[in-house]
């Protein structure tokens, strides 16, 4: 299953459920307004951090240089993916669950 | 629903309380469409979504319709599973005591009056999320 | 299009359906049932009341299938099938009889 985050995890708890929930070797994509969850030594990195021990975390490129978040101080071994790639982790899970 | 005759497990998961927004009661009417459709559905309840199953609603005051009854009707609509997380009660100073009973009658049991609501911890609704064809996110 | 019984008048959705639910009464129902060239018997009147007392506990019309199943365990088999219901209103029991009623349209008609 690939989980969606688009929310802040500052303001909403969709991440915090989604990494409760999720099944070891699920993906979760964080794009739109839930990059920022991505920024290394936030106050969400470190679960993010122990999440990625048995999960594959994903953040979109694109929505991470909207934001003026520059790639390298992202949290280590989070993988930016582009568009197409978004598209192809879609394609690659039977299901997709989006957190609202 | 791809291939027509082919039933898939869909789940419903809510997460919002009701009246502040749409979507309580947009996933509501969604259910109650869909149950047309024969397919194996069951419903999640967590995070704030579990406000929406508290006894007592009374929406007098604020001026909007008191939907809360109509998840009593939901056997009717043969939907039968209703699951609720209980860390997601327990967060918010609630438990089982304080949500409605939810039932419905079971055709292969003569009828019997039997509970769909069930409370169930984050590992097994997490499982249960994870066998899902589809999830439906309010 | 207002309807006008008894010197009232009532407002209506664009395919005739109460707007308010609160305003009800029997005489709509029958004037309702005039205008499409019916007369409302007591099996009429006993679906129109069950309708009335499902929404009440409810909160919603009940879909078609389910408004068949739920006559069928409280007026008997005999009457909770849909030849009975479709000849009673052929309009559709549950769209036709909720109108009656004084319902809005059933949720889960499409």
């Amino acid at each position: 299953m690939l989980h969606l985050i688009n929310k802040s995890p500052f303001e909403r708890n969709a991440l915090d459920s989604c990494l409760r929930l999720a099944q070891d070797s699920h993906a979760v994509l964080l794009f739109e307004d839930a990059v920022v969850a991505a920024m290394d030594g936030s106050a969400q990195a470190e679960c993010l951090q122990e999440a990625m021990n048995r999960l594959s975390v994903y953040v979109l490129g694109p929505d991470l240089e909207a934001r003026g978040l520059p790639k390298e101080r992202i949290v280590e071994g989070l993988e930016v993916i582009d568009y197409d790639r978004f598209v192809a982790l879609t394609c690659e899970h039977d299901t997709t669950q989006s957190w609202l | 629903m791809s291939e027509e005759g082919t039933i898939k497990k869909l789940m419903y998961v809510n997460r919002k309380a009701p009246y502040g927004t749409i979507y309580a009661l947009e996933s509501l009417e969604v259910v109650l469409i869909g149950a047309a459709f024969d397919q194996d559905v069951c419903l999640a309840f967590l995070d704030d979504g579990v406000f929406q199953l508290t006894e007592g609603q009374n929406t007098d005051g604020i001026g909007m319709k008191n939907f809360s009854k109509t998840y009593t009707a939901l056997g009717d609509y043969e939907v039968t599973r209703i699951y609720v997380e209980r860390e997601s009660l327990e967060a918010r100073g609630l438990s089982e005591t304080d949500l409605q009973e939810l039932t419905y009658e079971d055709e292969d049991d003569d009828w019997a009056e039997k509970p769909s609501l069930h409370i169930v911890g984050s590992d097994e609704l997490a499982q249960l999320m994870a066998e899902q064809d589809v999830v439906f996110s309010f | 299009m207002p309807l006008e019984v008894n010197g009232k008048s009532y407002e209506t959705d664009e395919e005739g359906y109460l707007a308010n639910i609160n305003e009800w009464e029997p005489a709509l129902a029958d004037a309702m049932a005039q205008a499409d060239g019916a007369e409302l018997g007591d099996n009429h009147w006993e679906v129109i009341n069950f309708l009335r007392e499902y929404y009440e506990e409810y909160q919603i019309a009940p879909a078609v299938r389910v408004l068949t199943k739920a006559i069928g365990k409280k007026l008997g088999k005999d009457k909770g099938n849909s030849k009975y219901l479709y000849e009673l209103f052929p309009y559709g029991p549950a769209k036709q009889a909720c109108k009656y009623a004084g319902l809005p349209k059933p949720t889960g008609c499409v």
